[in-house]
């Protein structure tokens, strides 16, 4: 759009107003019309990019429903099946796998379904987990400013000189010095999320705090004061939601960071256990096999690892792209 | 003055614009002040409209801000209703901030671009708790259709408006508190002539209706000549002259006054010969000593560059000049 | 009368949109007289800026001219090559902005940018080009020229710079000089002394000028004649203080009604029902239609032409046309 004046709905004053009769287009209608549908329906990586993370997504949280067998349920494992190739029958069990199988016998079709399904929900979970945190200190350090900006952004600053896959290994340390053996296994996941979480809050926190600085000296935030709203309210309800623009750029593309950051932590060996092998450790497996001729272990879970966060990184592009007030 | 709604003394406003501790220490760099205001005394009555005229620098806007409350003022009372703003309780505060409210510069910074206008305009309805429940929605309506709107406006975002159309909104907004006293600071300014004159006109039909005090801040000299019942003029921070009526606009006592008056293009085509302007506004950072108007002025004395000049009367008002002394 | 300098015939500028093409300027025609100052005055989004921006061919994409032309000195020069077009800008055509940081370049000092536009444009030593620009700051009233010459840009005030930019406009002598709301962003003292300047220094270099400007005061006091522009139509246009004192055009008449003035006193000021259209809502007929109290049927249809009036002024109004009079 070139000229901000002329685009957006017409609006007139009172007299073309009474010209012009009134339509009240439905609310999908204004949806499907609004700048950010048309930008997507008119990009093309958009829309395959948008299809690809989709399917997989669907595909990981359908999988108890469309995984030929339980991957996660040890009783359904026979060893005999393990290293059958793609496509090919077993010698000892004649069975057939659409992906082969892995060391255990695992179907790796199954594997890689329910593995995505881990792999995403950790995802999912240290991103929200690092949205939570990231807007909280971005609102207060940008609203409040003086020290409490100070001390927030100096932590954000130390954390920043660290690769962020070192802090979660640390975190990742530091719980499992604190968790008892026994619950180890279980509070695997949790500890993960926690880590990439708190890695990665960072990022959110930065960004949050510029916009709002930038929103907070805008008008309608001092005639909210004015009003005498309460800082509370004049954060969460004024600044927030004009903050949330670039927050759900930065989440979607750190979506995909997070996906890598559990795989690659499941492959250093603290991820996931691997009785319930999430994308990252099926990789791990694989890669032991890799030059003992058994490829598929590590090609098929790699492939759609790269296949998922590259998908979701564009989509994250393309709406980076689409929010541009520039462009808007 | 009988009655006054506002009574601003002594009211001024420092702003610390140092550079950060450590550049200061190593350029060996004192602190560095920006006296936006100094020492500005005025006083506003019921149902009058009382004009700020200044340019950049003048220091209108943070007047405005500190008698809203935005800003807390360095020295100086604000009192309002006889009440000092600075002394009372949080209670008693916030019962005086509902009794008055701001109108914004930008209609497009001053509306919230997430919220529909509905909900911009019920806000300090919600917030004072001036209506409950379906009493909210009506009296919304009420206060859109008072500013020219209709009640199905009240379903759309800001940006579906016209310049003219969001002051109007921004207009709702402030009376829906049901205020006595409205800042107004530029509420034209960002607007097209032909709709400046419809919000002019709406702002002077609702003092009429509504019995409102005006606090009205402009650089437009024709605007404020418009809309005054009285007009101080600022210079650097300091109010350098004070006229009832249109007298200011016919008989100027301030050098600066007069400056400026002659300095306004004239639609009339008089073809008049105006004594040339000379010199800008100097930084507020570094004034001139004495009167700050001093490097400018035509008939400055040896006196305006060390002493500041104090107020003395006029005929229709006063005005701080030492050559009226 | 004698040729004039500029000629602009039916100009006609599109936007593109995905919601249809939005008509920005629609058959625009007017002429500025060698030394004559014309002054452009519209609302915001009348279209005048882009007036500007077509005749100096610094259309911004996805605008472009789509019929009509623009002539200098007989010289078609729309649809120039980029290369031709920068050879006329600045030599023949100076241009001055509303906002003197856009023209000036903050990296370079200001001899270095005046002294690179003459040796562009004209044929002359390092040192006679020095010469000419220190002069020429002199002239523009900046104080102690010869040192502050080599001041960078953020070193001058406002108005100063605004000066500076004048200089720079005119230092390769244009024949004509687009000055684009140049005091809109100065204080009301220093923008009477810009107007002056403006007014004094292309006098005395004959060169035109195209005064574009929301302000009718500074129009006044700086223009021979007027161009009133409304929705990218030219409502009327004459000599300024005909259209000032005796305005034709009932827009014209409620814009002029609708100032305050230091002199006249009025309890309400006129005031125009409604606003300006946006493009994508002009109305059939005359674009004024809906707003106009004098409106009658033909001017909902049919959209008026300019009508030549007594005193060398013309109106686009159906109240003038001969036709209407002999009917009544």
């Amino acid at each position: 759009m070139s000229d901000p004046k002329t685009s957006g709905p017409q609006a007139n004053e009172a007299v073309t107003e009474a010209a012009i009769p009134e339509r009240t287009p439905g609310r999908l209608f204004k949806i499907w019309d609004s700048d950010v549908a048309y930008s997507f329906r008119t990009s093309p990586v958009a829309i395959i990019s948008g299809v690809v993370a989709l399917a997989i997504i669907l595909a990981a949280l359908l999988a108890p429903w469309i995984a030929p067998t339980n991957p996660f349920d040890p009783a359904s494992l026979n060893l005999m099946d393990g290293f059958t190739p793609p496509m090919q029958e077993n010698a000892f069990t004649g069975n057939t796998f659409l992906l082969g199988t892995d060391n255990q016998g695992r179907d790796m079709l199954s594997a890689m379904l329910y593995g995505a399904r881990i792999s995403l929900f950790v995802g999912v979970s240290a991103v929200l987990l690092a949205m939570v945190l990231g807007i909280t200190a971005g609102l207060i350090a940008g609203y409040r400013g003086g020290w409490a900006d100070a001390v927030l952004m100096r932590i954000a600053d130390v954390q920043l000189s660290f690769p962020s896959i070192l802090i979660a290994l640390l975190i990742f340390g530091v719980a499992r010095g604190i968790i008892p053996p026994s619950q180890r296994e279980t509070m695997a996941i949790w500890v993960l999320i926690v880590a990439i979480g708190l890695s990665d809050w960072v990022q959110f926190a930065r960004i949050v705090r510029g916009a709002t600085m930038v929103e907070k000296s805008k008008e309608y935030v001092q005639a909210a004061k004015v009003i005498g709203a309460h800082p509370f309210k004049i954060l969460l309800r004024h600044i927030l939601p004009n903050v949330m623009g670039p927050v759900l750029v930065i989440a979607t593309i750190g979506l995909a960071l997070a996906i890598i950051a559990e795989a690659t932590l499941s492959f250093l060996g603290v991820g996931v256990p691997p009785t319930q092998p999430s994308l990252g450790t099926l990789i791990r497996i694989g890669q032991q096999y890799l030059f003992s001729g058994e490829w598929w272990i590590l090609l098929f879970p790699a492939v759609m690892l790269l296949t998922l966060a590259l998908a979701v990184n564009l989509l994250g592009d393309w709406l980076r792209d689409a929010l541009n007030p520039r462009l808007r | 003055m009988a009655d006054p709604l506002i009574e601003v003394r002594g009211l001024g406003r420092r702003f610390d614009v140092s550079k950060p501790w450590l550049n200061r220490v190593l350029e060996r760099e004192e602190r560095q002040y920006l006296t936006a205001t100094a020492d500005v005394n005025f006083s506003i009555a019921r149902g009058e409209t009382f004009a700020l005229v200044g340019e950049s620098g003048s220091g209108k806007s943070t007047i405005a801000k500190m008698i809203v409350g935005l800003l807390p003022p360095s020295e100086g009372q604000i009192l309002f209703d006889g009440q000092d703003m600075g002394k009372v309780g949080t209670s008693e505060l916030r019962a005086l901030r509902r009794r008055f409210q701001m109108i914004f510069q930008d209609p497009f910074a001053s509306l919230n671009p997430r919220w529909r206008v509905g909900d911009i305009v019920s806000e300090p309805l919600r917030t004072f708790g001036l209506a409950k429940g379906a009493e909210v929605t009506r009296e919304m309506e009420r206060l859109l259709d008072t500013v020219g709107l209709s009640a199905r406006d009240a379903e759309k975002f800001p940006h579906e408006f016209s310049g003219g159309q969001r002051q109007r909104i921004a207009i709702a907004r402030a009376l829906s508190a049901k205020p006595e006293f409205i800042v107004c600071d530029e509420p034209t300014s960002a607007l097209d002539v032909s709709v400046q004159a419809q919000i002019l006109n709406l702002m002077r039909d609702l003092q009429d209706e509504m019995g409102l005090t005006y606090l009205f801040i402009s650089h437009d000299l024709s605007v404020v000549r418009h809309m005054a019942t009285r007009t101080g003029v600022l210079y650097l921070g300091r109010l350098v002259e004070v006229s009832e009526g249109k007298s200011l606009f016919r008989d100027p006592q301030h050098p600066y006054t007069k400056m400026l008056l002659d300095a306004v293009p004239d639609l009339a085509l008089s073809g008049r010969r105006r004594t040339p302007v000379t010199g800008e506004i100097p930084n507020p950072i570094n004034p001139p000593s004495g009167c700050p108007f001093h490097p400018r002025c035509p008939v400055a004395i040896d006196k305006c560059k060390t002493d500041v000049p104090p107020s003395f009367q006029t005929p229709n008002g006063s005005a701080a000049c030492h050559l009226l002394g | 009368m004698t040729e004039p300098l500029l000629s602009v015939r039916d100009l006609v500028i599109e936007f593109p949109t995905r919601r249809g093409v939005l008509r920005a300027i629609d058959g625009v025609s007017f002429d500025i007289a060698p030394g004559e100052v014309l002054g452009m005055v519209g609302e915001s989004g009348a279209g005048k800026s882009l007036t500007g921006a077509a005749i100096i061919g610094l259309l911004e994409p996805p605008g472009r001219i789509v019929s009509g032309e623009i002539k200098l000195k007989g010289e078609r020069i729309d649809h120039l090559s980029p290369a031709a077009m920068r050879k006329i800008r600045g030599r023949r055509i100076g241009m001055v902005f509303q906002d003197p940081l856009t023209s000036l370049n903050p990296l370079y000092t200001v001899a270095k940018q005046l002294i690179e536009t003459i040796r562009t444009h004209m044929n002359v030593s390092d040192a006679e080009a020095r010469k000419r620009a220190v002069a020429l700051l002199d002239r523009v009233g900046i104080p102690a020229a010869d040192r502050r010459i080599d001041d960078y840009p953020h070193q001058f005030s406002g108005g100063m710079r605004q000066r500076v930019v004048i200089a720079l406009a005119l230092c390769a002598e244009p024949e004509l000089v687009i000055a684009d709301e140049p005091t809109t962003a100065l204080d009301v003292s220093v923008q009477s002394q810009i107007i002056d300047l403006l007014k004094e220094i292309c006098a005395e270099k004959g060169a035109s000028v195209m005064l574009i400007t929301h302000d009718m005061g500074v129009i006044a006091e700086t223009a021979d004649r007027v161009a009133v522009l409304y929705s990218g139509r030219i409502a009327e246009v004459g000599p300024v203080a005909s259209v000032i004192s005796e305005a034709e055009h009932p827009y014209t008449r409620g814009l002029m009604g609708s100032i305050p003035t230091l002199t006249h006193d009025s309890d309400r000021l006129v005031q125009i029902p409604g606003s300006m259209p946006r493009l994508n809502a002009i109305p059939p007929g005359c674009a004024f239609n809906p707003r106009c109290t004098q409106a009658f049927d033909r001017c909902r249809v049919e959209r008026p032409f300019p009508i030549d009036r007594p005193g060398d002024r013309r109106v686009a109004c159906w109240l003038y046309d001969e036709q209407e009079a002999t009917h009544g």
